[in-house]
């Protein structure tokens, strides 16, 4: 009998959040911040699925009732994505080491 | 593009979000990190984009939104202050939740563009994943929707209880149980609004009865809830990236709730039961007698500081409020002039999101390699000449040690009380957010000084 497809997907599921355990608990508190804000930022790595639904109706409409959501869901992640990585930069741009010999 | 291909590119970007997250174990390493985390979802963006099939005129309108999208995020990433950064993460939490909702919701309408089946005929596994994602994403929507509101001052601070709440709730989380088991089988596109009303509902429920305090551990929650909806989703779209990414950032945000909630001595259910404050409230005010405090003055302090060898600063949430931090490493610079060894000492749960203190300092230029946890410090006050406390005060309450009474009893808090002296900067004697008196304030070797905590700072720096 051929394992269903799911099962892989679920397999990969459960194996990332025990890479996710481990990495997250390596990751030193005061970088938590900036943890929390590209988390974020590839959260919205949902916008696949937006672009999907954007480019989803078939009747030669652009806006249809179901790309209308496609197309409000990019406009969100982009916000995300861009805002998420952008902070999480600027914010890592301003932890600095003692200068030498201060 | 063949499927096979993008499934592997898909992959590999879940792959660079895991070393983004695993770059930030170090700020050597974090900036490569992010770098990792933008290059993976410029794959998975464009993978996304080589698989469409008919470029039709509404991929100009993809084009177009994204970049609306992205002008604004950028806009927003370049002009925030760092103080407001709790606020911005849950803002951009909701538009997590949202974008998931409505992916779910386009994927319900329209089944066949995503391979999931026809209308009223989507595959079973498909319908259940899709209902998971959608009120996940709802519920992090709203919720965070009201987290905002409240760390941005729109709303009061302060819990909203009301009776038979919890019982709310409960009933709430069954009907949404019995909503998508029943939409599993009429397939009724009545119930999935319902699902979803139901979810934005109980997201908004979840949070109102949580004080500003708890907000670090409402933070971190909702940043879970964002990576279980994404997953959720990406099980619907069978895309591997969505399903890494999404367990990496449910686990992370678990991770960080259980941090906060430790840091504060709670358990996750205290916390999401919510009304901390408004129950300890009327135990703050009949214990109100009077009790002798010295206060002084900021040449006080100064003389203080000037004759110590050593300083540690604990700085709190009332630092981000008074935005004292410049002023803060300006005095600290003053006293590293004289030859003052001055540290910075953090406490877990100081300030409104994890590491919330950290990033001030950091944008203060205070190097990170000053800055120490709870643990690595805590032993230093008692060699320490001067604690100078600035917008903290549950954090440093002796109280969570001796008295077993006490609501924050057991709860790790910073030695401070060892040091020498200790410079309390407060605008009064009015207790904290726990709502109990800090013993710290009477103490023999405690000198209040009564001001704004950028002002005071400032005027320090002038007496030294």
């Amino acid at each position: 009998m051929e394992i269903d497809p799911f099962i892989f997907r679920l397999s990969i599921f459960i194996l990332s959040i025990f890479v996710g355990y481990y990495v997250v608990w390596s990751v030193t508190p005061s970088l938590h911040t900036p943890l929390m804000s590209v988390t974020n930022a590839i959260s919205s790595v949902i916008i696949v699925g937006a672009i999907i639904a954007a480019l989803s109706s078939n009747d030669g409409l652009v806006f249809s009732s179901s790309s209308i959501y496609g197309f409000l869901a990019i406009i969100l992640a982009a916000v995300n994505i861009f805002g998420g990585f952008l902070v999480t930069h600027r914010m890592l741009a301003m932890y600095k080491k003692k200068k030498k010999g201060k | 593009m063949s499927a096979n291909l993008s499934a592997i590119l898909y992959l590999i970007s879940g792959v660079l979000f895991i070393l983004a997250l695993r770059g930030l174990s170090s700020p050597e390493t974090s900036r490569k990190g992010n770098l990792f985390g933008i290059v993976g979802m410029v794959i998975a963006v464009t993978v996304t984009f080589l698989s469409v099939e008919n470029f039709t005129s509404g991929f100009v309108y993809v084009l177009i939104f994204l970049a609306i999208g992205g002008g604004i995020g950028a806009f927003i990433a370049y002009r925030i202050p760092m103080t407001a950064m709790p606020e911005l993460v849950a803002g951009f939490h909701s538009l997590v939740g949202l974008a998931a909702v409505f992916v779910a919701i386009s994927a319900f309408i329209n089944p066949e563009a995503f391979n999931l089946g026809t209308p009223g005929n989507i595959k079973l596994a498909s319908l259940i994943e899709m209902a998971i994602g959608a009120a996940v994403g709802a519920t992090t929507f709203s919720g965070s929707v009201i987290a905002f509101l409240k760390l941005q001052g729109i709303m009061s601070g302060a819990p909203i209880t009301f009776k038979g709440q919890h019982l709310l709730n409960a009933l709430l989380l069954i009907l949404i149980l019995i909503l998508t088991i029943y939409l599993c089988s009429t397939q009724s596109p009545n119930l999935f609004w319902t699902l979803l009303a139901v979810s934005f509902l109980i997201g908004f429920l979840i949070i109102i009865p949580i004080g500003g305090a708890d907000m670090p551990v409402v933070i971190s929650m909702l940043n879970s809830y964002s990576g279980w909806a994404a997953a959720g989703i990406g099980f619907t779209l069978e895309n591997t990236a969505l399903i890494i990414t999404g367990a990496l950032v449910g686990s992370s945000g678990a991770i960080l709730s259980y941090i906060m909630c430790k840091g504060m001595n709670r358990s996750f259910f205290n916390v999401i039961l919510g009304g901390f404050g408004a129950v300890e409230q009327s135990a703050a005010t009949k214990n109100k007698e009077q009790k002798p405090v010295k206060s002084g003055n900021a040449d006080d302090a100064a003389f203080l500081m000037k004759n110590a060898s050593s300083v540690i600063i604990v700085p709190g949430y009332g630092m981000a409020v008074a935005q004292a931090q410049h002023a803060l490493r300006e005095m600290v610079d003053t006293l590293k002039k004289n030859d003052i060894k001055v540290s910075y000492a953090i406490h877990p749960v100081a300030g409104r999101m994890p590491g919330h203190m950290n990033v001030l300092l950091a944008e203060a230029n205070v190097p990170y390699d000053e800055v120490f946890e709870l643990e690595e410090i805590n032993n230093d006050f008692a060699n320490a000449d001067v604690a100078f406390v600035i917008g903290a005060n549950d954090v440093t309450n002796p109280v969570a040690k001796t008295d077993p009474q006490s609501p924050i009893y057991g709860m790790p808090v910073l030695d401070v009380e060892k040091c020498k002296s200790v410079l309390f900067v407060k605008r009064s004697l009015s207790p904290g957010y726990a709502g109990i008196d800090n013993d710290l304030f009477y103490k023999e070797n405690t000198l209040m000084l009564f001001a704004d905590a950028k002002k005071m700072t400032e005027d320090i720096t002038k007496n030294l």
